[in-house]
């Protein structure tokens, strides 16, 4: 597998209990690992936003059209703006 | 405004849904459910095990090709239901099942007969739902048949805790049924491209898919196959997309295909896809499958394309659409160099029958099975040696007459199955061929037959093994056989007599034959137990992880020939 850099997936997502189990489960059973996650409500919290921050490797376009496959995904796109948010945060995990 | 439960509600949406039948086992979670449908028009079948209503109402949806519905209750009645809303994902099936679930104020407590049904359920569905308030089965249940039946079908879980089921709710009126997605049309550069490129080909093949069934679009598959001459494999559960018997049809590809089926796709220097989703079983080792192929895919789901084979050409597509549309693009062609290296594949390469007169020969009681069935009629099998040989032999001519478990192989399906495409199909018999070991995962369903009088004729071949497990132990375990021989050995006959079923053994018959016709013409449920020796082996075979051209055994002796 090519050693790979790290890319941000964002994600629309329905706002229930059960959409995360169904985007992590995605990527648990084709064992590809998920760097970092970050998930709000928008709007008026029926919807929310994920970043995902991945590995960039030959498998990532099955990945993204596995996960545009799920009902609750509403949108997903590479979010090259995004990778600041996981710097941001990353004070607050260490 | 009308004041109703959840309950009722949801079996008003089943019958708006144009649900008639439903197959399930009643439990304490699901027992609302179950009073408000008393007084429905659904017809309810009491299944003896759950996985057995699972794939009862994917009989149902097999053969009609729309949603069908199982129920259970909560925890042992939901992990029951399990293999056969897997199984239904992997082939791609329209099934809604509905479970009951523990009171909202319940879950998460470890309760009675709890489990988390929806986190079980997320990795085998395409889509599923924990209800929680009787006013979102307004939507979910209409969601769930559509998302059910649109682009690639499959399964839908809607878990309903008890006391949804229960709770009171007012409603001005019901939504409209849950109906499929328009299809994804081809874009007109593709189909001009993917046309010129069968055009300009010289040894082109078809590989037909499950995807053409679903699709309906086996017409337009003729369309083509006839105006351009086009040699067309199936994939398993492609069998009878075009009729056994079709000049250019050349069987099932893969594994267990015929050697000229397996060599023709190795020459051919253009491939179709329609419909498939490239499974190791049919293709054998990605890497050297048609080596020499451009590719043409055409599915409507995208991510199967190029997720094992990448093609020159992606269509994501209905591939109805796009088989009707390329059928109007190609250029008439008879290929007559091609289709007489075909022929003459096929004459050096057949699939070997020898015995197929006698019919305590594995290929000879399918063959006279069929000889006696009108044509009508329906087939389910289990999994094994006998599912692989039915698959050889049994001559398919319609689609969704050939019902079977492909993409999860699932033993135990065949009788459910069978049961259920009778209960859809009334009026036509369906034959389930069955091996000694997969008919004992699912025996209890006899039961069901029997209550239900279905037309269902059980062939049983019975070599008293594990068949499958004792080839790949003969010839890939140096014949170190262990666990695949019973040392017991049921008297099937007697058992499904003890069920009420009719049953005969041709190991006993005078004339196997006469006694076959007549079980056969019995009314409902029958079971023919039929010696098989247990030695026979499923040829050719492509050693697992190999590739297709290297198949072991059934060559054609030059004496034959
Ligand atoms: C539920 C399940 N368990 C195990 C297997 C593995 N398996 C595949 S074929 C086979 C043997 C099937 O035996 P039988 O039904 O008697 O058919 P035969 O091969 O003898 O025709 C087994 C155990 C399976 N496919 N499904």
């Amino acid at each position: 597998m090519r050693q790979s850099a790290e890319v941000v997936l964002r994600l629309q997502v329905r706002n229930h209990p059960g959409v995360m189990s169904h985007v992590c489960g995605l990527f648990a059973r084709r064992a590809f690992n998920v760097e970092g996650i970050l998930c709000l409500p928008v709007g008026d919290a029926t919807r929310s936003t994920i970043l995902l921050l991945v590995h960039d490797d030959d498998r990532l376009d099955q990945m993204i059209l596995q996960l545009r496959k799920l009902e609750d995904v509403l949108e997903i796109n590479r979010a090259h703006d995004a990778r600041e948010a996981f710097a941001t945060v990353r004070p607050f995990l260490q | 405004m009308k004041r109703t439960t959840g309950a009722e509600l949801i079996v008003r949406l089943l019958e708006r849904q144009g649900v008639t039948a439903i197959a399930g086992i009643p439990g304490g979670c699901n027992l609302p459910l179950y009073d408000a449908l008393r007084a429905s028009s659904i017809r309810h079948v009491l299944a003896r095990h759950e996985q057995g209503a699972g794939f009862i109402a994917q009989g149902m949806a097999r053969v009609t090709g729309q949603p069908a519905v199982c129920l259970g209750t909560s925890g042992p009645g939901a992990t029951n239901l399990l293999t056969a809303i897997a199984d239904a994902k992997l082939d791609s099936i329209p099934l809604v099942a509905i479970t009951g679930q523990v009171p909202r104020a319940m879950i998460g407590t470890d309760a009675f007969q709890e489990i988390d049904t929806y986190g079980l359920t997320v990795p085998i569905t395409k889509h599923n739902f924990l209800v929680r308030s009787a006013g979102e089965l307004l939507e979910v249940v209409p969601e769930a048949f559509r998302i059910a039946a649109s682009g690639r079908p499959g399964p839908v879980v809607i878990d309903v805790p008890k006391d949804v089921q229960n709770e009171g709710i007012l409603i001005d009126g019901l939504p409209l049924p849950g109906r499929p997605d328009p299809l994804p049309l081809p874009r007109a550069e593709d189909v001009a491209r993917a046309a010129a490129m069968i055009d300009a080909a010289e040894r082109p093949v078809l590989l037909v898919g499950a995807g053409v069934i679903a699709a309906g679009a086996c017409a337009a598959l003729r369309c083509i196959v006839d105006k351009a001459a086009l040699p067309s494999a199936a994939t398993l559960l492609g069998l009878g997309a075009l009729p056994y018997d079709h000049p250019r049809f050349l069987g099932m590809v893969g594994m267990h295909a015929a050697r000229s089926t397996n060599l023709a796709l190795e020459e051919c220097d253009l491939l179709v896809g329609l419909g498939v989703r490239f499974d190791d079983r049919a293709i054998g080792k990605a890497a050297e499958f048609c080596p020499d192929a451009r590719i043409i895919h055409v599915d409507i789901d995208a991510s199967e394309l190029g997720k094992i084979k990448e093609p020159t050409l992606a269509m994501r597509a209905d591939v109805g659409a796009t088989l009707r549309a390329l059928a109007a693009a190609v250029a008439p062609a008879t290929r007559p160099a091609w289709n007489r290296r075909i022929a003459r594949l096929r004459a050096e390469h057949p699939l070997v029958m020898r015995a197929a007169d006698d019919p305590l020969d594995p290929y000879g009681i399918i063959r006279h099975t069929a000889a006696m069935l009108s044509p009508d009629a329906i087939v389910t099998t289990d999994v094994g040696q006998h599912q692989m040989w039915a698959a050889q032999a049994f001559p398919c001519t319609r689609p969704r007459q050939w019902l079977t478990s492909g993409g999860l192989g699932t033993m135990g399906f065949g009788l459910p199955a069978a049961i259920g495409a009778a209960l859809a199909a009334p009026g036509r018999t369906v034959v389930c061929f069955s091996g000694d070991g997969s008919l004992l995962m699912n025996l209890q369903e006899l039961a069901t037959a029997v209550e239900e009088n279905v037309d269902v004729k059980i062939v049983l071949l019975n070599n008293a093994h594990l068949g499958l497990v004792r080839q790949h132990q003969e010839l890939f375990f140096g014949g170190r056989y262990h666990a695949s021989r019973f040392r017991t050995e049921p008297d099937f006959a007697a058992i499904a007599r003890g069920f009420g079923a009719r049953a005969w053994d041709l190991g006993d018959a005078a004339d196997p034959r006469s006694t076959l016709a007549r079980a056969l013409a019995a009314p409902g449920p029958v079971l023919v137990n039929v010696p098989i020796d247990a030695a026979e082996n499923v040829y050719p075979m492509v050693a697992p992880g190999g590739a297709n051209r290297e198949m072991i055994g059934g060559e054609l002796h030059a004496a034959e020939r």
